[in-house]
């Protein structure tokens, strides 16, 4: 175990790009390997990436450990696990980071599962206990009512799956030096069982809400699915996107691709309206980096106001309407037609 | 045709309460349910025998009360179930119950080889979706997660297609058969049990197995002790400082956040007030 050295981040390329979670995980990365005065390096599979290999040096590895080859074209378990698996088991690192998406959370375990160590999911905070040389991998539990810190004492790598907008990404340094290390792999097409025959681009809601700068968002607080209209209503006044809590969603007033929240989408909007929403762990952990957060709620405890920007303690079926009125007397004022953007 | 559906029971964690003073959950404050996800399983699971025939099994792991969650299987139209319990698999992180699961899995398809596991996407109360991919690299099968749908299940020449929800949109994928599925909630809406399968239900009782029931079991591997991760503290959230309330009676409060909003313009787009 003392053999293990460094900081590894898996860094996920989708269409010749590296993916924002890999470099914010290369920030969150550099630190960890800073407190433990070991290299940050990237791991980068795929074909025709070692070009953007600078691109992790740049934002803030050491190294880069890159397999391109035409069997890693798009990301498959069988063939992504190989490769990482392989360079795991040659160069031994100590710890162990990817982004929590659908393709690093499936990295991941089966990673985890071949290497015979521990991984936890959806970490949101990272720390290292340098002594120990132990990773403190917090993540919301329980449905997210409360925080637990995950240790691997005994098995090496250290992994974990980190949420995407949660760690802060370093400032691109075209400066930065670093070594890219080309590896081999013996991979080879006739020996796979799956094959991706096909990738659909969704340029609707889903992608809407992720990159959304205004979003009006709904709780339970709301009592039903009519009262939730006023979240339909004022986001259609001001051309905002609409999301919700997981109660919400279960509810059925929403769809579960509109759900905001841990086990949702995680968003970082301009704007973010929190109406009748309480403020559970679970749905703060998808919303709290958002810029300015406005929060209408009747319960003057509620958590949610402990993350707002600007608090509201209110009805939100007296309040809500009452602002999209103002609004719309605004676009009259201007003729009717008007948008600032 | 052989489906096996894994499934667990979860408490509710909608409703479960945290003793603040502990930090740990009181777990009788919530129903134990059949995790939501893994029902989505178990009808995708009934989809696909409906149109191609076969058995579905479901397995679980956990304490014995956890048969309910077999007999809600075989409501929503499972056709037998297995439940593993013993004390030896208690404390278990994901990779020792990979472990144990794919051990039962072993012995299911030593009776009746398996052409497909299904997995809910995670289960609610661990909310990691370890467990699935888990069990596929200890089968030796290909995992296929965050699965929308089941476009083609061709078990003549053992293939299926499978959709599979991306960051932006979806894929798909052709995989061979047997592979193991992990699925979302919109891959299908569970649909109201018929009478006779709540009648078998209520009559069924599922084959439970203790550990020395399993074959060619490393019991290190197994628990607590065969769990690489631990839980190190458990703590309440950092409390954020929050900002500014804005006081005073609904107009005023009105008034002074469209100070405040209209500060940021630019973002909104405001639709003609005619429309």
């Amino acid at each position: 175990m003392e053999e293990n050295q460094g900081v590894w981040v898996f860094i996920e390329v989708n269409e010749g790009k590296i993916e924002g979670v890999s470099l914010e995980l290369l920030g969150a990365g550099r630190k960890l390997a800073d407190k433990l005065e070991v290299p940050l390096s990237g791991v980068m599979l795929g074909e025709g990436v070692l070009p953007i290999a600078n691109e992790v040096i740049y934002a803030g590895a050491d190294q880069v450990y890159v397999v391109d080859h035409p069997v890693l074209k798009n990301y498959r378990t069988e063939s992504y696990m190989k490769g990482v698996c392989t360079l795991a088991e040659k160069y031994k690192p100590e710890i162990f980071l990817y982004g929590a998406t659908p393709n690093g959370k499936d990295l991941a375990s089966a990673v985890a599962t071949d290497l015979s160590t521990g991984l936890t999911a959806d970490t949101t905070m990272l720390d290292v206990d340098v002594e120990k040389r132990l990773l403190e991998a917090s993540r919301p539990a329980f449905g997210g009512n409360i925080m637990a810190t995950i240790l691997c004492k005994k098995h090496r790598p250290q992994m974990a799956t980190v949420r995407p907008k949660v760690m802060k990404a370093l400032e691109t340094d075209n400066g930065r030096k670093g070594i890219i290390i080309e590896e081999e792999l013996d991979l080879r097409e006739e020996d796979m069982r799956t094959k991706v025959i096909k990738i659909v681009k969704d340029v609707t809601k889903k992608a809407s809400l992720a990159e959304a700068h205004v979003i009006v968002a709904g709780g339970k607080g709301l009592g039903d699915l009519q009262g939730f209209q006023v979240i339909h209503d004022l986001a259609d006044v001001i051309g905002a996107s609409v999301g919700g809590t997981r109660d919400v969603v279960e509810a059925g007033w929403l769809k579960h691709e509109q759900q905001i929240g841990q086990t949702g989408e995680t968003v970082t909007p301009k704007i973010y309206f929190a109406i009748g929403i309480s403020g559970a762990i679970q749905h703060v952990e998808g919303m709290k980096n958002s810029e300015l957060i406005i929060a209408i709620n009747k319960d003057p405890n509620a958590p949610i106001f402990d993350v707002a920007t600007y608090g509201i303690v209110g009805d939100a079926m007296e309040i809500v309407p009452k602002l999209i009125q103002q609004f719309k007397e605004l676009s009259k004022e201007k003729g009717g037609e008007m948008s600032y953007a | 045709m052989h489906i096996v559906v894994c499934v667990k029971q979860v408490p509710d964690t909608k409703i479960i309460k945290i003793n603040p003073k502990t930090n740990t959950l009181d777990r009788r404050s919530a129903p134990a349910i059949l995790n939501p996800y893994d029902a989505h399983a178990v009808q995708e699971a009934v989809k696909i025998r409906n149109k191609s025939g076969g058995t579905i099994s479901v397995l679980s792991m956990g304490p014995p009360q956890a048969v309910a969650v077999i007999k809600k299987s075989v409501e929503i139209g499972a056709d037998q179930g297995y439940l593993i319990s013993d004390r030896a698999f208690a404390g278990a992180d994901t990779l020792a119950t990979s472990y144990a699961l794919s051990k039962a899995l072993e012995k299911i398809s030593k009776e009746n080889p398996i052409d497909l596991v299904i997995c809910g996407k995670h289960a609610i109360d661990g909310d990691t979706g370890q467990v699935g991919p888990g069990i596929a690299r200890r089968l030796d099968i290909p995992p296929i997660t965050n699965v929308i749908e089941v476009s083609e299940f061709n078990k003549e020449e053992k293939y299926v297609h499978i959709k599979r929800k991306q960051i932006n949109g979806y894929e798909v994928i052709q995989s061979q058969l047997p592979c193991l599925l992990t699925v979302e909630k919109e891959i299908n809406d569970i649909e109201y049990a018929p009478l006779p399968n709540m009648i078998n239900a209520a009559r069924y009782e599922p084959v439970v197995w203790s550990v020395n029931d399993l074959e060619d079991v490393d019991k290190t591997q197994l628990g607590l002790k065969g769990s690489p991760t631990i839980v190190g503290k458990m703590f309440s959230p950092p409390k954020l400082e929050g900002g500014k309330r804005i006081e005073g009676d609904a107009d005023s409060q009105v008034e002074q956040l469209m100070e405040v909003l209209m500060e940021r313009k630019d973002l909104f787009k405001i639709k003609a007030a005619n429309s």
